[in-house]
């Protein structure tokens, strides 16, 4: 798994990218009452808004880590928008996207350099 | 940024805390927004600081006869301890303020207004007062809020002697502390749920609130959930539903406009409004699909923006956004199909009632 400086999550299996949004970012949103998924076949430039996660207060884009066409969203939250935040790095997934440029990852954290960034705030 | 006396009482209850109209105040607890509302509104006890708002002392002889001419209410109607949700009006027939002013006596009555507005008001109060009354600010004082059913009997626990149950809704009663102090017990709130609001002394507050929490049906509720709780209810919020150019009629609160009280200041435009109509008028606006609108939302009928929504979010209630806006009546009417515009989304929206949950509050159960 490998983690963003915007608190996306990021799991690569052969050239498909699985995307949510961290922990960190679910907890600081509050319970999630609405997520607006991008379109299967939507083709995005790395860091294009492709997704938004509203809470009761606030909504807030995400951005896509991966240069890609989207392959798969996750319909689940659109009537159970809360498994962001009760399973965000399993059944809180939001997109899987077919990546066309493996080296949009090289900014991309592993776990422990993502904690210590969140440390550092 | 200012600060209420329970600000590091709400800190290490795990409270977030946020900006809000210059203090720093909790817009939720680790339980979060959501879980909060439900919590309010599932039969159990929700504690809100609410100190932040202005409490002040209106006092002298005929005092009655200039809060009428501050407000459209006639104040020489009132009963000892009636408490009146009405608005300061500028010349303009806009709205300063929204506000409760409860009854003491003949010579003196309570006045709470919004945090945000407390310089404003106090500047044009004190402007227009007649040198004989005296206006003066609370500043010892605490405000909390206690909202849920049963919440009578929790309160009751702390009292010397009395039941706060005895106070009907919109009434304030006083009544002494075990340590004899003196609290404000007014039978009011910005929930829907029956329930009452406490003004204290400042150094009872924090084990007022502490013992409070002890019981395992009270819990603190944010601003956020306070929001969404309101919101529900159709209560405007000052400085977005309500602003100076806004009228009572307008806003739809025309019964703060009593009858027998034809001399008020900006009451050209606001009598004139109550007798032949308003341009525009507050309304309900329910999403009929997935999606949350939110204040600035333009709504759009046939193509056309009709309105702006002042206020607007996720109702836990109903499960589906809802909000309140503007609109010209003789082109909008409750029921119409319009569209709520998200993001470049166009989501289909009904005009409703801005009364989205039937309110509590103990006169409506009385009626029903």
């Amino acid at each position: 798994m490998k983690y963003t400086k915007d608190h996306e999550w990021i799991k690569i299996e052969g050239e498909v990218a699985t995307i949510g949004i961290t922990e960190y970012a679910a907890e600081a949103l509050g319970e999630l009452v609405y997520v607006e998924l991008p379109k299967i076949g939507n083709v995005y430039k790395k860091h294009d808004a492709f997704a938004v996660v509203e809470s009761s207060k606030s909504a807030s884009d995400v951005y896509i880590p991966v240069a890609g066409e989207v392959v798969a969203v996750n319909d689940a939250l659109t009537s159970a928008p809360e498994l962001v935040n009760n399973s965000t790095y399993q059944d809180g997934w939001i997109a899987k996207v077919k990546f066309s440029n493996a080296s949009d990852l090289d900014e991309a954290m592993d776990e422990a350099s993502y904690k210590k960034m969140l440390q550092a705030k | 940024m200012k600060t209420t006396k329970l600000n590091l009482v709400h800190r290490q209850q795990g409270a977030k805390m946020v900006e809000f109209a210059g203090y720093d105040m909790p817009v939720q607890y680790p339980d979060g927004m959501l879980k909060e509302h439900e919590w309010v509104r599932s039969g159990n006890i929700g504690l809100f600081d609410v100190s932040h708002m202005g409490q002040f002392i209106i006092e002298g002889k005929n005092v009655a006869d200039f809060l009428s001419n501050i407000t459209p209410t006639d104040f020489n109607l009132s009963t000892n301890f009636l408490a009146k949700y009405t608005v300061l009006t500028n010349e303009n027939g806009g709205i300063i303020d929204d506000l409760i002013i409860t009854k003491i006596n003949d010579e003196k009555f309570f006045i709470v207004l919004n945090a945000g507005c407390k310089e404003k008001d106090a500047k044009w109060i004190s402007q227009n007062l007649p040198t004989h009354l005296k206006f003066q600010e609370l500043a010892d004082r605490s405000l909390i809020a206690i909202q849920g059913e049963n919440s009578a009997k929790i309160i009751n626990n702390f009292l010397a002697n009395g039941d706060v149950e005895s106070i009907n809704y919109m009434n304030l009663a006083i009544f002494n502390l075990k340590n004899s102090h003196e609290i404000f017990v007014s039978r009011t709130g910005y929930t829907g749920e029956d329930g009452f609001e406490i003004s204290i002394s400042n150094q009872d507050v924090e084990a007022f609130w502490l013992a409070l929490c002890n019981n395992q049906n009270v819990k603190p509720i944010g601003l956020g959930a306070r929001d969404s709780l309101r919101l529900e209810m159709g209560y405007p919020l000052y400085g977005h539903d309500l602003n100076d150019s806004t009228s009572p009629i307008e806003a739809s609160i025309g019964w703060v406009v009593s009858k027998t009280n034809q001399n008020f200041i900006g009451c050209n435009r606001v009598l004139a409004e109550k007798a032949n109509g308003a341009n525009r008028k507050r309304m309900g606006v329910k999403l009929l699909d997935r999606g949350i609108a939110r204040e600035g939302t333009e709504i759009k009928k046939d193509g056309k923006i009709v309105g702006t929504l002042t206020s607007g979010g996720f109702s836990p209630n109903l499960k589906i956004s809802i909000g309140q806006g503007y609109f010209n009546p003789t082109e909008i009417k409750i029921g119409d199909m319009v569209v709520a515009v998200v993001r470049d989304r166009e989501i289909p929206a009904q005009i409703t009632s801005f009364v989205f949950v039937e309110p509590k509050t103990k006169s409506i159960k009385k009626s029903s």
